[in-house]
Formats: structure tokens, C-alpha cells, sequence
């Protein structure tokens, strides 16, 4: 298979490591910022064979896992409405709100349903003239143009039975608030590269050289994931801190310039709570006036609705890369992906679902 | 005293030829029913046993042997998909399921809820389909049973099958038998069933279509007792896929298993189709694949055995059986570490981005 046999090769693999393993000469705590990315090491057990020293911390870049409790129960006050087809991508519909999650709803006679795509809600919303169809836009920059169009062809179409309910988040604004933070020890980031595709990494520039952190444009396959802590290393051993695309075959500095422009034509920067972290100033998206006649939260009233998280839940400190998973009292124990308390034990790539799947205590690794 | 009338026979008088759809009447019991029966699936399933048409069917068992029993329901939807459909999936689940237990499947029954408004025409092709697969594993489905529900309470039909097999004489085939040393092999490439039905059901195309594996293994595990393995542990990977099958024999026989990933045959197609929706092939269902667990001196023959067979060319060994992490499956990863291969949560869920 093509762009993934050659990154999934394992004489590449261990070719990278022994460059990691000779250049690396005393300890060096990375962060890698995609829920992607920290599947993949879990999934693949990268971080068991680096070299000891070698540290990777899980960053804030799950969009399942720092959508906000309170989008979460909008959501599912939304869906609630018989009027109703709620549209979500799927592995939203397993994280708890307060009360219940979407699958709760669902069976509960809601109409929540799984697309796979923000334009398929905007034709299940011309299919369905008399209902009032929603889709759940959250995310990081990588989803928003998506979403972005389909709010843009729902208002070219004139389709007024459409409406998105928007909690968009954006990686450099929580590097910055991560690196601010008292007691981080990050000292290089791998950064996400498929936010970047979208965006580019130019503004990655003024974080690297402010900060004095390396920061590594990075993939999501095996060897990817190695070439990026082999470059990050590879600066730090030399004092360097830059910024450095190892994903060259996907982004561009620049990035999608079309998918840019529609998301500055449809979005403003707004402040944006993460869920376990808090609210981090410009840190979100949401939709411009000339586009408000598209907001779910306006629509259906839910502004109002808040919510107060689990105390037992240290998804935040774990977002931050505070804590390891394994670290927090209730993981694997009042907090399962069956029971999840927080969003991080839901989906794939939150970095606490990673751990208890692939590396519970009792299977003698990790 | 009389039968209890069924008004619905007084409505639909007409002969089944001029009805395109399924009605209620044609679950009420009475003349509709029958002409489905004669005109839809007698045809399509006819043998001896059948045609006794009574309200249970007798046949002769081996003295002294004894008998397999399985039932499954199947709700598949879409009711067609690349590779087969719900009437050939019925035939080899109860086929598969059967054969696991070191059975040789003898005779099947068939159970259909049938949603009222679908085509006559559909029902036919499965009634067909069943036929043909049955005829291939060589069993008869010899007893079955119609109902009507009411048009959106089904989801076209839903069928449950149950059948009955011969164990082999001496064969003790149970995953508690999974002992260490054991190895673990698997008859193909795995996903292709879970990611057919996906790639239709989510109108998702990959390039090259990916056609469900659904298929009778009951020739593999043939294969495996005549080349005189002493199986221990047969089972189909269907829902839950590999992951699934592999911690439940853990779990059962309280032993560790260590899956070597870079073995485990998936696909092109099904591999770019999982990474697409963020799903891992390891969980991700089969219809037509046997994983077997065989002692580790029989691993070479048994391999030979299920690859002289058809369906099973693409047999490899994926991993073993060891005395380590009791009841889980550990996989050893292609850079050379390892994460627990866990039994899927429920539902599987697309990734977002």
C-alpha cells in the first residue's frame, strides 16, 4: 500500500531508533501534540523502545477529548428534540455529557446519526425538508474546512433546515497556554501534521524561537513518528530549536491555502474552554455574523446550558503531559472506556483510551 | 373447538403471482403463507427431509455419537453486500459455528421474520442463495418457519438458523484446550467481511471493492482431523473479529497468547479502508476465516493441511500460546514492542479525523 508500506517498514524503523539511540546523550522530554500521534506510539510501542531517557508526553490534540462538557450536554439537549436529526461524526456519540452521551439520546428514540462527512448532513437536511438537521462541528483545524464548506453550501443551496453546532479548537494557541504553564517540562514538540496540511507551520516559527523549543512537523506511521523525535533529538543535542517538517509528502509551509481562505471567510477566533483544561484565550472558532443564521447553539437556545466536571477526572493534567494516564487514581478504575469519566478514556486516540487498551497493568509491558 | 379466524387471509385473497410484496397475510398461517412457502422457499431449499412438511422433521442420528446444536441470528444490513448476502451469511454462520466444535454439519432449520412490504422477488434470491450455500457446505435446511411484522418494525428480513452436526469421533475441541506451546493459526486475511458491509452501508468505495470473505470452513477443520492434528481450539473470528476470538480462548483457558502483528494477513483494500475510518482490522468481522490453536509440533502439518485446501491457501501461524499474561492477548509490534490486543468495547466507532 502505498505512503504506508515504506512508513510502516520495520528495517526503516530500527534504523531511526539506532540513530536516535546514538545521538541521544542525556534525557529529553518530547511532547507529541496529536491524539493521532499518541495512538500510534501506544498502538505501536514506540515509546518502549526509545532510548530511556527519551520521554513522550501526551499532548491536548484529541478533538474528541477537549470538546467541552457543555458543548457536550448542547449537544445532547439538541438531539433530544424530536424536530431533530442530529448529525455527529461517531466516536462523539460515546462521550459522557452530564448525564448521558449520544448514544443515550439515541436510544431514547432520538435521531442522532453517524456521518462520515459535514456535507452528507447538509444533504440528509435536503432530504428532509420538515426536520431540522444539526451537525456537531468540533475539532481541530484539520476538520474545519470541512465544516466550513458545508456551512457555505448549505447557505449557496439556501438549505435554512441546517445548522452546525460549532466547539472548533486550534493547536498553537494551547502549545502556547502549555509552555506558559508553571512546572511544563516539554522541550520539544512533535506537531501535528495533518493540522498543519490545513494550516501550515509558519506560525509555528515565533513559538520555536520564543520558547527555545524544537518543534517537528510529524506523521502518524511508525517511522514518522521515529524521524520525528530523530530531528527533535537531533536539535536539542545541538542547542537548535526550529522548526522542521517531517512530513514534507502532506504539508506545505503555507499550507491549503483555498482551505484557508473559506475558513477565515466562514470563522473568527473566539476564547474556547478545553475540556480538563479550562478556557484558553483565542483558542476556538466559531461562526462569523455573516454566517450566524447557521448556529445551533442560537437556534435551539442551548447557550445557557453549563456544566461542572468529575472531580475524580485528571484528564487536564493529562493533557497538559502534568501526568501519564496510569498516574491518575480513578484510571482503570471508576474510569474505563466502558465508564469513561472523561473524555480522554473515549475515543482512540485520547491518550487514556490509548493506555488502558494497549497497556494495562497485568500484561507484564509497558 | 374452531381455529381462531385470521382476518388478514379474508383481505389478501389474491394468488401470490400478482403480489409483488410481502403482506401480513402472507405470515397469517393460512393460504398465502403456504403459496410463499411453495412458491418462494420450497423451491429454493427442496430435499426429502423438508418435503416431509410436518411440524417437526425426523431423521436418523449415528448410534452412540454425539451431536453438535447451534443457533444464530443474522440482521445484516444492507441485505446485499460484495461477496454474498444475509441468506448465504445465515447458511455459514450455523456451518461455521458447528464446525468449530469438531462437528461435521448435518442439517440446518431456517427462521424468517419477514418486514411486510418487501419484494417477493428479494425474498426469493435469498431463499436461493440459501439453497446454493447450503447445497455447497452439504447440509439441508430441513425444517423452517415464516413471520410477517408490520412495515417498519424489520428491517427487511431477519433470519435465524440452528443446526445440528456430527463431532467427530475422539475430536475434544473446546478453547479451554489452548495449552502453552500451543500455536495459533489463521486460515486468511482477516476484516474483509466487516469492511465490505461498511464500504456499502456508509456508500464508502476503496479503490478496489472489497468482497466479504463470507464462506463455509468446514473443509478447513476437515482438513486439520484428516491430516491427524490433534485440534484443540477451532474457532470463526466473526463479530469482534481476531481481537475478539483471541481473548475469549485467553480468557477461557486462562493463558496468554502472543500475536507476531506483522503476520497477520490484511488486505490492501481493507487496510486503507480501516486506516480511512480509524478502525483495526484485528476487530473488524469475518464470515468465512478459522483460527485454529494446534499443539506447537503440529503447527508445520496443520499449516500444510489448510493450505492444500481451498480457503484456506493464504494459512499462516500468527502466534503462540505461552505461560505470561493470563487471559490476555499481547501483540508484538513492528518496531519491536508490544501493546495488549483488546477485546473491542462494543460498536465500532469511525474516527473523525
Amino acid at each position: 500500500m502505498k505512503h504506508v508500506d515504506e512508513y510502516q517498514d520495520p528495517a526503516r524503523a530500527r534504523r531511526l531508533l539506532d540513530e536516535i539511540r546514538r545521538s541521544t546523550t542525556r534525557p529529553w522530554t518530547l511532547m507529541e501534540v496529536c491524539g493521532g500521534q499518541t495512538n500510534s506510539i501506544i498502538r505501536h510501542g514506540i515509546d518502549q523502545v526509545l532510548p530511556e531517557g527519551i520521554e513522550l508526553l501526551h499532548g491536548p490534540g484529541c478533538p474528541v477529548c477537549v470538546t467541552p462538557l457543555e458543548s457536550i450536554d448542547r449537544a445532547i439537549a439538541i438531539a433530544s428534540r424530536p424536530e431533530v436529526i442530529f448529525c455527529s461524526f461517531g466516536d462523539m456519540l460515546r462521550v459522557p455529557g452530564s448525564e448521558r452521551d449520544l448514544f443515550g439520546v439515541r436510544s431514547r428514540g432520538g435521531d442522532v446519526r453517524t456521518v462520515y462527512s459535514p456535507l452528507d448532513a447538509v444533504q440528509v437536511a435536503i432530504d428532509n425538508p420538515d426536520r431540522e438537521v444539526v451537525f456537531f462541528a468540533i475539532g481541530f483545524e484539520t476538520t474545519a474546512p470541512a465544516n466550513a464548506l458545508a456551512v457555505h453550501q448549505a447557505r449557496r443551496l439556501g438549505v435554512t433546515n441546517f445548522s452546525v453546532l460549532v466547539s472548533h479548537v486550534l493547536v498553537p494557541p494551547a502549545i502556547r497556554a502549555i509552555l506558559d504553564a508553571p512546572g511544563c517540562r516539554v522541550q520539544g514538540f512533535l506537531a501535528a501534521g495533518h493540522v498543519c496540511t490545513v494550516m501550515g507551520y509558519a506560525e509555528y516559527q515565533v513559538l520555536a524561537s520564543r520558547y527555545g523549543v524544537p518543534i517537528v512537523v510529524t506523521g502518524f506511521e511508525p517511522v514518522d513518528l521515529l524521524d520525528g523525535v530523530r530531528r527533535a533529538v537531533l536539535q536539542l543535542e545541538a542547542g537548535r530549536a526550529e522548526v522542521e517538517n517531517a512530513y514534507p509528502r502532506v504539508v506545505a509551509e503555507n499550507g491549503n491555502q483555498v482551505a484557508k481562505e473559506l475558513l477565515a471567510e466562514v470563522f473568527e477566533v473566539c476564547d474556547r474552554t478545553w475540556r480538563g483544561i479550562g478556557v484558553i484565550h483565542a483558542s476556538g472558532w466559531r461562526l462569523r455574523p455573516a454566517f450566524r443564521a447557521f448556529d445551533a447553539e442560537a437556534r435551539f437556545d442551548v447557550a445557557d446550558i453549563t456544566a461542572v466536571e468529575s472531580p475524580l477526572c485528571h484528564s487536564g493534567e493529562v493533557l497538559q503531559g502534568l501526568i501519564t494516564p496510569d498516574q491518575c487514581p480513578a484510571f482503570g478504575r471508576e474510569c474505563t472506556p466502558r465508564n469513561p469519566l472523561g473524555a480522554t478514556m473515549v475515543s482512540d486516540e485520547g491518550a487514556c483510551a490509548a493506555y488502558y487498551t494497549h497497556r494495562r497493568a497485568g500484561a507484564g509491558i509497558g | 373447538m374452531a381455529e381462531p379466524v385470521d382476518p388478514s387471509n379474508w383481505s389478501c385473497p389474491a394468488p401470490l403471482a400478482d403480489r409483488a410484496l410481502v403482506v401480513l397475510g402472507h405470515g397469517g398461517g393460512g393460504r398465502l403463507t403456504a403459496e410463499l412457502l411453495e412458491g418462494v422457499f420450497l423451491p429454493a431449499l427442496a430435499n426429502p427431509l423438508l418435503d416431509q412438511l410436518a411440524d417437526s422433521t425426523v431423521f436418523p442420528v449415528p448410534a452412540g455419537g454425539r451431536l453438535a446444536l447451534s443457533t444464530d441470528a443474522f440482521v445484516v444490513s444492507p441485505l446485499f453486500f460484495p461477496g454474498g448476502d444475509i441468506g448465504s451469511l445465515a447458511v455459514h454462520g450455523t456451518v461455521n459455528d458447528l464446525a468449530c466444535s469438531g462437528a461435521v454439519p448435518l442439517h440446518l432449520t431456517a427462521a424468517f421474520v419477514i418486514e411486510e412490504g418487501t419484494p417477493v422477488e428479494l425474498l426469493a434470491r435469498i431463499a436461493h442463495s440459501m439453497g446454493a450455500a447450503a447445497q455447497a457446505a452439504g447440509v439441508a435446511i430441513v425444517a423452517g418457519d415464516t413471520k410477517v411484522v408490520e412495515r417498519g418494525r424489520g428491517d427487511g428480513v431477519y433470519i435465524t438458523t440452528a443446526g445440528v452436526g456430527v463431532v467427530r469421533p475422539g475430536a475434544d475441541v473446546r478453547p479451554e484446550r489452548a495449552t502453552t506451546g500451543d500455536a495459533v493459526l489463521l486460515s486468511g486475511p482477516i476484516g474483509q467481511h466487516g469492511v465490505a458491509v461498511m464500504s456499502v452501508r456508509e456508500g464508502l468505495e476503496f479503490g478496489s471493492p472489497v468482497v466479504s470473505d463470507s464462506a463455509p470452513i468446514h473443509a478447513l477443520v476437515a482438513a486439520l482431523f484428516d491430516a491427524g492434528i490433534d485440534v484443540h481450539t477451532l474457532r470463526d473470528p466473526t463479530r469482534g473479529g481476531l481481537a475478539a476470538t483471541l481473548n475469549e480462548i485467553a480468557a477461557a483457558a486462562r493463558v496468554g497468547i502472543e500475536v507476531d502483528e506483522l503476520a497477520v494477513p490484511v488486505a490492501d483494500a481493507v487496510r486503507s479502508a480501516c486506516a480511512l475510518m480509524g478502525l483495526d482490522p484485528m476487530q473488524v468481522a469475518n464470515e468465512g476465516r478459522l483460527v485454529a490453536v494446534v499443539p506447537g509440533g503440529s503447527a508445520e502439518a496443520a499449516l500444510d493441511a489448510l493450505r492444500l485446501t481451498p480457503g484456506g491457501e493464504q494459512a499462516v501461524v500468527i502466534g503462540r500460546v505461552v505461560d505470561d499474561h493470563h487471559g490476555m492477548v499481547v501483540g508484538l509490534t513492528l518496531v519491536g514492542g508490544t501493546r495488549i490486543i483488546d477485546m473491542p468495547l462494543g460498536e465500532l466507532l469511525p474516527r473523525i479525523c
